[in-house]
């Protein structure tokens, strides 16, 4: 166990390298502060991840998961975050049927011009999932207590 | 085995500051795969790049990491340095330790930590990297063009000036689109045929344009630089090559009663006809729906009189096939049937017409020679209601009419009542709006001068109905500024129908593989930055098809798209980008999930033979990744069951190593 | 339990072999005990007239085995489909996982399979004879004696649930066809919604920690016929069999379903053959449900090419956050 206030979620945000992993960079450009726990892997789009990347994230020991993309209809590749949001749509109610908390997934858009969303993200998200505590179901779910 | 350097950026103290830069190379020196590691003050300056490369070959290295600022920044620096060092420039990676650590961490430790993980999540990807090189594909230089009203007639002038050979593909017998039809235009009011018929017989005279009239596009195969299109020309029962164009065939012709398109049914052209005097190309074309001979083989009027002998009554249909770098899609639009729209009373009185039926009639052309007389009765109307957004901003009649505004209609509107009021000022003119919409260089000047110095009535409100009552057509409005309810006994109603893409436009783009709207125009590559290329590569859009636009943005739309084609065209060869899906063929199962989701069109699949590891032979359906048409978005890896198709540079297991380097 | 004997798909099966418009024929065939009845594919008349069974325990959904059958000769096979196996041959149809050209399709009429892990319960363990008499199944067993159940009390819950009685593609029908049911499928979907996140773990985690990964939900399912599954793939980062902790013992079954996700026509085979009897088909109606309520109805294998929609989209679908929301069951 960890002690109260010492703990820090692990969080991974996957970003498309069109929008989101550009609005990261601004954020960054005009040193917008966001823990240091979140971990961004770049995608060519957000329709890149598979929801086995998510799964295995969170089996590793990420405490949350985001994926952020263009905002619909200004995907670089015209329609890859429509489908990212169908299948994150369904992944995420699965997880969450699943029991796992539904605080520990998030879909934001976030455009290149857009670092403080970014940013606020990010806060708002770590958060979120601090609040959670550390993940263990997805770690636990076939094996009894 | 991988032998990989990792160089760590000080970027002066953009990351010295908050990155204890030293102990993130030393920390990283004993991940798996690395066998040397350093850190500079610049890795991106000529001293850095210099000793990345020394190291490249001192140490053997198979490709490396650079932790510093961006991959936005200086991948591509960084990529040359690699080819310079005589490494793949595919074998590198970048941690982004600057904006996305060093600058958002106040805390020497945590941002540390922070570097030292990203750095272990590209050395990671790094270890499973492998080379790639872009695919090359050579250009034919030929560009289609697809429509030949002034957005197809102008993309091709510029093409062809350029020096590319350009065919225009034309379902009539002429080009010139509905410009053609038109009467003058706004907001300069000049003629639209004294503009338009020269830029047709220059179109007609170049040397690089071919003209395929009365023709179809029936086939298209191939990808970008490399399309195979086949074209049907439509027999036209006459000899282009031979036939002067004299009209004698016309005149003489005995099937007078053939309703002419060219003005809307307005009157009537013979069975062999040219649609209008500057016809380009000037030939004639028989109605094979009207020819007696061509029906029942009686008559013969036509060849007896020409003299030239171009008639030729066996001619068939005739199939061309090319082979084309780029295709400009401009097919154009038509105005909405207003069959459905009962309330307008078009289809009970013909003197309720189009916005584009009274172009004709206003046109020297024209079935009334441009005297502005009704339908009916060829009596000058003295008052004149014009009602716009007739199907257009419709958000209740989806079933009849169009939710987008047609754009062009406020200002034909304005010029309709203009001209009206200047040639007759005894008439009177009403005119019912939603909105007055002019945004557009000299646009609202030139509607102000229709309601101040025309004097116009212009009256916010929709009209709900319009009755034919004796030679008179009642139409009730609402006027909606002084809240009553109107009626006026109009001589004339003119509907400013919404305009919608041409109906060749949907089998067009599934042969193109490009994508539509829900409206059926076509969508472009992005909304902001890629406004006249289709998201498939090598496919390029030209004016109203895409959306709707007057002739001037039509114009510089058109002379956009040639640009994009003349930019594509003047390449010999597309080196590609190398990051593209690629599909195990003995893993795919052949579903058509992938080609489901790929905007571009990439995917196809073949039927092959192969040798399965249980030492059977077998045919299988398979997925194949056209490498020049793919722009690597991965949508297709995630859809696809078996795992089949991965993406080179994303692949699913160099992203998972990130994760487990990052979650480790 | 059904209403058609297997003497009528005899019959059907030697008219359609003699006449050589069929080489063989996919049927069911009795196993070692009266309830293991199993798939076989039959050669000759002599075999289907000795072997050939049709009863209450001919649940096998013959779809997928047109995959590797269909490749073992140019000639027809015949194969006969219970209702909702037409919608798994759709599905497989669509994703031209067969050559529709090399399968005779004979639709038949289906009252409803028996779960024998029900009639177990009710009777005992060892059982020695089953049979069935109209509406009741009598069953010998051991060492309890004689029972006599009615056949609506051991229905196959994918059966109690039964979906449709229409059969969507045939060659062929035998008897008449039936409707799309209004069934109650989804209600034990619905029921874990109201629940709690804890409490849907603790469901769960009870549930797949009886997994014993035995692939048999994987190798029954006709959604499932990939040429190489990910989870034999070494290039997949998803098969690390051995380790009992590794990435793929846990998330095996969310993958898993996802994978199937719009392309299960909820036939139940996954539940039917599972050994520890874990409710698979609620991870499958989860996903239907969801893409039922997220996108509109679709009943996957309904309509033969039909684009599924997880391969489609529309500008103003519902964004993730929303669909989590209302996947629980909030807006319920």
């Amino acid at each position: 166990m960890q002690i109260k206030g010492e703990y820090k979620p692990l969080i991974v945000a996957f970003c498309c390298n069109w929008c989101s992993y550009a609005g990261a960079d601004l954020a960054g450009n005009n040193r917008l502060n966001y823990p240091e726990n979140v971990k961004i892997i770049k995608v060519p789009c957000s329709c890149r991840v598979n929801p086995m990347f998510i799964l295995r994230a969170f089996q590793r020991g990420a405490d949350g998961v985001i994926l952020c993309g263009c905002h619909p209809g200004d995907c670089h590749y015209t329609t890859g975050n429509y489908y990212t949001r169908r299948r994150m749509s369904l992944l995420f109610s699965m997880l969450n049927f699943l029991g796992i908390e539904k605080e520990r997934t998030r879909v934001e858009w976030v455009s290149a011009a857009e670092g403080a969303k970014f940013a606020q993200t990010m806060n708002e998200f770590t958060e979120a999932v601090m609040k959670l505590g550390e993940n263990k179901r997805l770690e636990d779910l076939r094996c009894k207590r | 085995m991988q032998r990989i350097g990792v160089f760590v950026c000080w970027c002066g103290t953009n990351i010295a500051g908050t990155v204890d830069v030293e102990a993130v190379s030393e920390a990283l020196k004993n991940e798996p795969g690395v066998v040397f590691s350093t850190n500079y003050q610049y890795m991106c300056s000529q001293a850095g790049q210099d000793m990345i490369i020394n190291a490249c070959k001192e140490h053997k290295l198979t490709g490396f990491v650079v932790c510093s600022c961006s991959p936005r920044m200086h991948e591509a620096t960084f990529r040359k340095t690699a080819q310079a060092a005589g490494i793949n420039p595919y074998m590198i990676e970048i941690a982004n330790i600057r904006e996305q650590c060093s600058w958002i961490h106040k805390d020497m430790k945590e941002g540390t930590e922070k570097a030292i993980i990203l750095g272990k999540a590209a050395i990671a990807k790094v270890n499973l990297n492998s080379s790639l090189t872009p695919g090359e594909s050579p250009v034919t230089k030929r560009a289609l063009v697809i429509g030949g009203g002034i957005a197809g007639i102008q993309t091709a002038l510029d093409i062809a000036d350029a020096g590319f050979k350009v065919d225009i593909v034309e379902t009539k017998p002429t080009i010139g689109g509905k410009m053609a039809q038109l009467d003058k235009t706004f907001p300069t009011l000049d003629c639209a045929a004294c503009i338009l018929t020269p830029k047709m017989v220059e179109v007609a005279q170049h040397e690089n344009i071919r003209i395929f009239s009365y023709s179809e596009v029936e086939e298209v195969k191939g990808f970008v630089g490399n399309f195979d299109v086949k074209i049907k020309k439509k027999a036209r029962y006459v000899k282009e090559d031979i036939c002067t164009g004299c009209g004698l065939c016309t005149e003489k012709c005995p099937m007078k009663n053939v309703p002419n398109e060219f003005n809307l049914g307005m009157d009537n052209r013979r069975a062999i006809y040219i649609p209008f005097a500057q016809a380009v190309p000037k030939v004639a074309t028989i109605d094979p729906n009207a020819c007696n001979m061509l029906k029942n083989g009686k008559c013969g009027v036509c060849a007896k009189v020409c003299a030239a002998g171009a008639i030729d009554y066996t001619q068939k249909d005739e199939i061309i096939e090319e082979k084309y770098g780029a295709i400009v899609a401009a097919t154009g639009f038509n105005p909405i049937s207003m069959d459905k729209f009962d309330e307008y009373a078009y289809n009970q009185s013909k003197d309720v017409i189009t916005s584009l039926e009274f172009e004709r009639l206003t046109n020297a052309a024209g079935p009334s020679a441009g005297k502005l007389l009704r339908p009916s009765d060829g009596k000058h109307p003295h008052k004149i209601v014009f009602v716009q957004c007739v199907g257009s901003r419709c958000d209740s009649c989806a079933h009849k009419g169009k939710e987008y505004c047609s754009k062009i209609c406020c200002m034909y509107t304005a010029k309709h009542a203009m001209l009206t009021r200047d040639k007759y000022p005894d008439t009177e003119v009403y005119v019912f709006y939603i909105d007055v919409r002019t945004p557009g260089k000299n646009f609202d000047e030139f509607y102000r001068r229709a309601v101040e110095e025309y004097g116009v009535h212009y009256i916010k409100g929709m009209v709900g109905k319009i009755m034919p009552e004796g030679d008179k057509l009642i139409v009730q409005a609402s006027d909606l500024i002084d809240n009553k309810q109107i009626k006026i006994d109009a001589d004339l109603v003119v509907l400013a129908a919404a305009i919608e893409p041409d109906k060749s436009a949907r089998p067009l783009a599934t042969m193109l593989t490009a994508s539509m709207d829900t409206n059926d125009f076509f969508t472009e590559a992005h909304p902001k930055l890629k406004p006249v290329e289709s998201p498939t590569a090598g496919v390029f859009l030209s004016g109203a098809c895409q959306g709707p636009k007057d002739i001037p943005e039509t114009v510089s739309q058109a002379g956009a798209a040639a640009a994009k084609v003349i930019g594509l065209l003047a390449k010999d060869k597309l080196v590609g980008n190398p990051c593209v899906a690629h599909s195990d063929e003995m893993m795919c199962n052949g579903c058509s999930m992938c080609a489901n989701v790929c905007p571009y069109g990439a995917i196809t699949y073949e039927d092959k033979e192969f040798r399965m590891p249980d030492r059977t032979t077998r045919i299988r359906r398979v997925a194949v990744v056209n490498e020049a048409v793919c722009q690597g978005c991965g949508a297709c890896t995630v859809t696809c069951p078996s795992g089949a198709m991965d993406l080179k540079g994303f692949m699913n297991k160099q992203i998972i190593a990130e994760v487990d380097a990052i979650c480790k | 339990m059904q209403k058609i004997t297997k003497d009528i798909l005899i019959d059907k099966s030697i008219e359609l072999l003699s006449s050589g418009k069929v080489n063989r024929v996919l049927g069911w065939k009795n196993g070692e005990f009266d309830y293991d009845v199993t798939p076989y594919v039959f050669k000759t008349e002599e075999e289907i007239k000795n072997d050939f069974v049709f009863n209450g325990f001919s649940g096998a959904n013959f779809s997928k085995y047109l995959v590797k059958e269909t490749l073992k000769s140019e000639e027809k096979v015949l194969v006969f489909l219970k209702p909702c196996d037409t919608y798994s041959f759709n599905q497989l149809l669509t994703e031209n996982r067969f050559a529709r050209e090399r399968v005779y399709a004979v639709g038949i009429p289906c009252e409803g399979m028996a779960d024998i892990s029900k009639i177990k319960a009710l009777t005992d363990e060892a059982i020695s004879k089953i049979s069935f008499e109209g509406d009741s199944i009598k069953v010998d067993t051991l060492y309890e004696g004689e029972f006599t159940l009615k056949c609506e009390d051991v229905l196959l819950e994918r059966c109690v649930n039964c979906k449709s009685k229409k059969h969507v593609a045939y060659d062929e029908l035998i008897g008449e066809d039936g409707e799309v049911i209004d069934s109650h499928r989804f209600d034990q979907v619905e029921e874990l919604e109201r629940m709690t996140e804890d409490e849907r773990f603790l469901f769960w985690q009870n549930e797949l920690s009886r997994c014993i990964r035995c692939n048999a939900c994987r190798d029954v399912c006709p959604a499932c016929t990939c040429e190489k599954c990910v989870f034999d793939n070494p290039e997949s980062s998803l098969n690390n069999k051995a380790i009992s902790d590794s990435f793929e013992e846990k998330m095996f079954h969310i993958i898993r379903a996802f994978h199937v996700a719009g392309r299960c026509t909820d036939c139940g085979e996954c539940s039917r053959v599972c050994p520890q009897n874990i409710p698979l088909h609620l991870l499958n109606r989860k996903f239907i449900k969801d893409i039922n309520s997220f996108y509109g109805d679709y009943q996957a294998g309904e309509e033969k090419g039909a684009r599924a929609p997880v391969v489609n989209f529309t500008f103003d679908d519902i964004e993730p956050g929303e669909a989590v929301k209302r996947g629980d069951g909030d807006n319920a």
